[in-house]
């Protein structure tokens, strides 16, 4: 391994050192991030590519993978919607608490994911605060698809209006006002001003929003009962037949997921290469 | 105040309000509710219980210590990266999200793959008498898994955007690279380590996903506090795990203001070095 930028005076002794900490940092991030993601795929094909589809096709697998694909369907435009709405109110006026909603915004990300499911089942469980109102009218929330996406929308809430709140800010309105001034009524003005400007950063915001949606397993474990077929998404499915020592079988739906994330990183280093200044300055918390 | 030329006030901090009422302040509304339900005795109890404390020490401590495990790998990366060009940095530079992109299940059973006594990396540590996998070292090696990322991606920028001429300063006047990195690098960069370390300690202290598969879940040895929080909602135990649930973020609270207070202190020393 060569170090190709190297201080202009260095010495035998300081080249060492460039390539020591090289090496190290490149040993370190091979067996700490790469062998495990590599692990996930030959555990799925320890068995061969033949056990591999099987364990995909069967009934539960198909299931957790739809309905993990719709509570993400709901969750990511939910948050797509919050996070322009709050973006726009926070960048383009000044009033009284900016902050706190700011503190707001970003407090999903400081709860344990436990948590952020525990609190929706404390208000729509069957000792809830709405559980009994909710029972007499036959409407399931916890232990059925919407607790879970309610849990989905916890956890993913400050993903979008993260990214959008520093570039907004950067940008400034001046564009917005000429548009007004030029006779553009509000819809006009964000669909051919505001979205054009923004459309990288929410790109991007959504990407991570989706990945992490998909991904969550703490929060929707706790509201989802474990109800094969009806409630397990794809994580969970990968917890049950784990815990059911069908290793091929939960390492397949795991690589399912583990493509979904390289996927994410892909586009990720993509968009941050191709439009950096476009996307902003981010503050790394919770990606 | 500037004049309200463009559209939109009301009907955006109505809906991130309102939305935010119905998701964030509501639920928490419950939370605390609930846990009031067991009342300063139940609560006392709840505390006094040997199997919770030693979950809380072991989500609390490990988080803390992953954390520090985390400021210093993490700037050993991160300086490799920022300072170094060399073959595969970009695909390793992409690589430090991993944790972040993989579901916390998957990174979970990966690793209890690893370093389970069978494992990969597992069954060479065994004979060492090294136990990863269903052992509180376990849980400590998935915290600093989930946290990874923050400390790096945090000090990224920082160190792209100091200034060289500090350092070549304090060279020609004769420091040696180790003074210079302890006495003029290291003092401006603890602020945004701290930053990190406060990321990569909220991030581990409620990790649930990566931790359960690795740690065993042995009472009052690998048994993290969230899972206890899930083990009294499976027994019907609500204001237990609301009031468990309510100990750990304000544990948490207090924590990231000690974290915030120790940074506000160490940019004016900052500022006073320089």
């Amino acid at each position: 391994m060569s170090a190709a930028r190297i201080s202009r005076n260095a010495g035998t002794g300081q080249w060492l050192g460039h390539a020591a900490i090289i090496v190290l940092a490149s040993v370190f991030l091979g067996v700490f991030l790469l062998l495990p993601l590599a692990s996930v795929f030959v555990e799925a094909f320890r068995q061969g590519a033949h056990a591999y589809l099987a364990s995909l096709h069967q009934p539960e697998a198909l299931a957790a993978i739809r309905l993990t694909l719709l509570v993400a369907a709901i969750a990511v435009p939910l948050n797509l919607v919050f996070g322009v709405a709050a973006a726009w109110a926070m960048t383009r006026f000044e009033f009284r608490g900016k902050a706190a909603l700011g503190a707001l915004i970003d407090l999903p990300f400081s709860v344990s994911p436990v948590i952020s499911g525990l609190v929706y089942v404390l208000l729509f469980g069957a000792q809830g605060w709405f559980g009994p109102w909710l029972a007499v009218r036959g409407v399931k929330i916890i232990f059925a698809v919407p607790g879970l996406v309610l849990a989905t929308v916890f956890i993913t809430l400050p993903f979008v209006a993260r990214e959008l709140i520093p570039l907004m800010q950067a940008q400034g309105s001046e564009e917005e006002e000429a548009a007004r001034i030029l006779g553009a009524n509000g819809w006009q003005m964000f669909f051919r001003v505001t979205l054009p400007n923004i459309r990288w950063a929410l790109l991007y915001g959504v990407l991570l929003c989706n990945a992490r949606a998909m991904g969550e397993f703490g929060a929707v474990s706790v509201v989802s009962g474990h109800i094969r077929g009806l409630t397990t998404t794809m994580p969970l499915e990968v917890e049950m037949r784990y815990n059911e020592y069908d290793y091929v079988g939960a390492f397949a739906i795991a690589s399912l997921l583990a493509l979904l994330a390289l996927l994410t990183m892909a586009v990720k280093t993509f968009l941050e290469w191709r439009y950096s200044a476009e996307i902003a300055a981010h503050a790394p918390g919770g990606h | 105040m500037r004049r309200r030329t463009l559209p939109g006030f009301g009907i955006g901090l109505g809906y991130a309000l309102a939305y935010l009422g119905l998701i964030v302040l509501l639920p928490l509304a419950a939370l605390a509710w609930k846990a009031t339900g067991i009342g300063l005795h139940g609560l006392l109890h709840l505390l006094e219980s040997p199997r919770t404390l030693a979950a809380l020490r072991l989500s609390f401590g490990g988080a803390l210590l992953a954390a520090l495990l985390n400021v210093f790998i993490g700037l050993l990366v991160a300086w490799a990266l920022v300072r170094y060009r060399f073959p595969g940095r970009r695909l390793l530079d992409a690589l430090i999200d991993l944790p972040f992109a993989l579901p916390t299940a998957v990174a979970g059973i990966a690793l209890t793959a690893l370093y389970a006594p069978n494992g990969w990396l597992g069954r060479w540590l065994a004979p060492m008498g090294i136990q990863v996998a269903y052992a509180p070292l376990g849980v400590l090696l998935a915290m600093v898994f989930v946290g990874f990322p923050f400390v790096v991606r945090t000090l990224q920028p920082v160190l792209q955007s100091l200034e060289r001429d500090v350092e070549e300063a304090a060279e020609s006047l004769g420091a040696t690279r180790r003074q210079t990195f302890l006495r003029v690098i290291l003092p401006m960069l603890v602020p945004t380590l701290l930053t990190g370390f406060a990321l990569a300690l909220a991030r581990a202290v409620g990790e649930y996903g990566s931790v359960i598969f690795i740690a065993g879940n042995i009472p009052m040895r690998s048994e993290i506090a969230p899972l206890l929080i899930v083990q009294k909602l499976e027994e019907f135990d609500y204001a237990g795990a609301a009031a468990l649930g309510v100990v750990m973020l304000v544990f948490s609270f207090v924590l990231l203001v000690l974290i915030a207070l120790l940074q506000h202190w160490s940019r004016r020393w900052a500022e006073h070095a320089a």
